[in-house]
């Protein structure tokens, strides 16, 4: 068994690995290598490192699985809508391909970091009880649902940054991500304005502006630091509430979700 | 830092050693910041001559402090920034703008000058000093421009506050920076698609990684990168420590 070779197929896989693998441990453990440990020792001491590296506490490891889930069920998502036939318009494609790409890593990432704790993927239901029954043949539908997932997995993720300040390489993941779901709302978003005819809701948050309002309660938030921010700069409301995202915690996010899920 | 390097003595490694590899990973480190923010090292590079002794301010030293409150003035800095730039741009439209672009370019003006506003009040008398920026190597009269000035203060500003993110003690603070983050990536969305619109450049592959990753960049990378924009010298050697 030749341990650098794993660790280089781990680099193949994940051009960053080695990066993520907390750096002083990986340097210890390489020497441990070098010193002839027992073989039999390797795997169990290469799943600790990986674990120490990605799910250091409890609080992550379900932070994570929650994430995970999340993740499940936006990759499904854009997975079928890019593969439904004459949905998404050719002038389209490049962008639900990307975002979706992004989906697909982000479910790898979250899988490959929980190891054996990650969650195995829910059955969905994207007709959302029927609320979206057309969501995979009507194109305004699935951007309605796609601008939806991404602005609630935005406030998702910033809801459970808190969480994560005592592990702070999984917060910065955390945060990574955060901002690249972000993108996506952003271009998901002025996508569905057009579509709908909706020309005040754009790439940012008005107030508690979204395709699905129930999505939105409390972005319209004014207060900031404690600080009622009114007036500030003689700046509008709008401007304002635009210039903050407000976060959702866990069980107004999984409440929204729920219905996506079917077990 | 401190930590690895413990560590690697009580390994027994060689200091000449450690240097190398910390440098390394530095270098690297500093390779992947250079790539996406390419244009603004060169910019950088241009405007070292470029200094006006007749404009107030310059050649100031501002030390952005320690702590959360350094990691906030951090923030205000870039926030000043942004908000000059933008300022600028609406003032003095570029060559052909449209309703639909100016409308973009007026609505960011706002959002960065609520964020600047916003830290300079919480931050109170511990806020660094109004910054003199430089935008002389920016022609405001061209879209092109304009246009990827935003791009890279927008992708900079959202790698910044990644970067900083884990450096913030006070989980308010840190809810705020993400609440200010997010809306920081749907700019850099936007000003991408209004450069390239309907491709995949909003969320590029120049910018986001194989795990499909925003870029996360440590201060001193950051305050290298925009040095050229700005006239007074920022340090930031103890922000969030």
């Amino acid at each position: 068994m030749d341990i650098f070779k794993i660790i280089d197929k781990f680099q193949q896989i994940d051009g960053d690995a080695a990066g993520r693998l907390e750096y002083a441990t990986r340097r210890h453990f390489m020497n441990k290598i070098g010193s002839k440990l027992a073989s039999a020792a390797i795997p169990t001491a290469f799943a600790a490192i990986v674990n120490k590296a990605f799910a250091q506490s409890a609080t992550a490891v379900e932070v994570l699985n929650y994430a995970l889930t999340l993740e499940y069920l936006e990759d499904e998502f854009y997975k079928a809508g890019n593969a439904a036939a004459n949905l998404i318009p050719a002038s389209d494609k490049a962008i639900f391909t990307q975002i979706g790409k992004h989906e697909t890593q982000h479910v790898a990432f979250l899988v490959k970091a929980l190891g054996t704790k990650a969650i195995p993927k829910p059955t969905f239901d994207f007709k959302y009880g029927g609320a979206f029954g057309d969501v995979f043949t009507n194109y305004k539908t699935f951007v309605t649902v796609s601008s939806a997932l991404e602005d609630t997995g935005v406030r998702a993720y910033k809801g459970q940054a808190g969480a994560l300040i005592a592990d702070p390489q999984i917060l910065e993941y955390a945060l990574q991500v955060h901002s690249v779901e972000a993108r996506h709302a952003a271009v998901a978003r002025r996508l569905a304005a057009t579509l709908l005819g909706n020309a005040s809701m754009k790439g940012w948050i008005t107030g508690k502006e979204g395709a699905v309002p129930a999505i939105y309660a409390g972005e319209d938030n004014m207060t900031q630091g404690g600080k009622d921010l009114k007036g500030l700069a003689s700046k509008s409301d709008a401007a304002i509430t635009e210039a903050f995202d407000e976060p959702l915690t866990k069980e107004a996010v999984l409440a929204i979700a729920g219905p996506f899920i079917k077990k | 830092m401190n930590k690895h390097t413990k560590t690697k003595n009580n390994a027994g490694q060689g200091a000449g050693e450690i240097t190398s590899v910390v440098n390394r990973r530095l270098f690297l480190r500093s390779a992947g910041l250079a790539t996406s923010l390419g244009t603004i090292v060169i910019a950088a590079g241009c405007n070292d001559d470029d200094d006006d002794p007749m404009i107030p301010g310059t050649g100031d030293t501002v030390d952005l402090g320690s702590g959360d409150i350094g990691v906030l003035n951090y923030a205000y800095a870039l926030e000043q920034l942004e908000a000059a730039f933008y300022t600028q741009v609406v003032q003095t439209p570029y060559a052909g703008i449209t309703d639909a672009e100016k409308a973009v370019l007026t609505d960011i003006r706002d959002h960065e000058i609520v964020h600047r506003e916003f830290f300079k009040a919480a931050l109170g008398d511990k806020a660094i000093k109004g910054l003199t920026p430089n935008f002389a190597a920016i022609d405001f009269t061209k879209k092109e421009a304009v246009l990827g000035a935003a791009k890279l203060f927008e992708d900079t500003g959202v790698a910044a506050y990644n970067g900083a993110g884990k450096l913030i003690k006070d989980p308010n603070y840190l809810l705020l920076a993400g609440k200010i983050v997010s809306v920081e990536a749907r700019h850099a969305a936007v000003i991408r698609d209004l450069i390239n619109p309907k491709s995949a450049d909003f969320a590029g592959d120049d910018i986001i990684d194989a795990n499909g990753m925003d870029k996360a960049v440590a201060p001193a990378d950051i305050l290298a990168a925009v040095k050229g924009y700005v006239k007074d010298t920022i340090t930031g050697a103890s922000v969030g420590k």
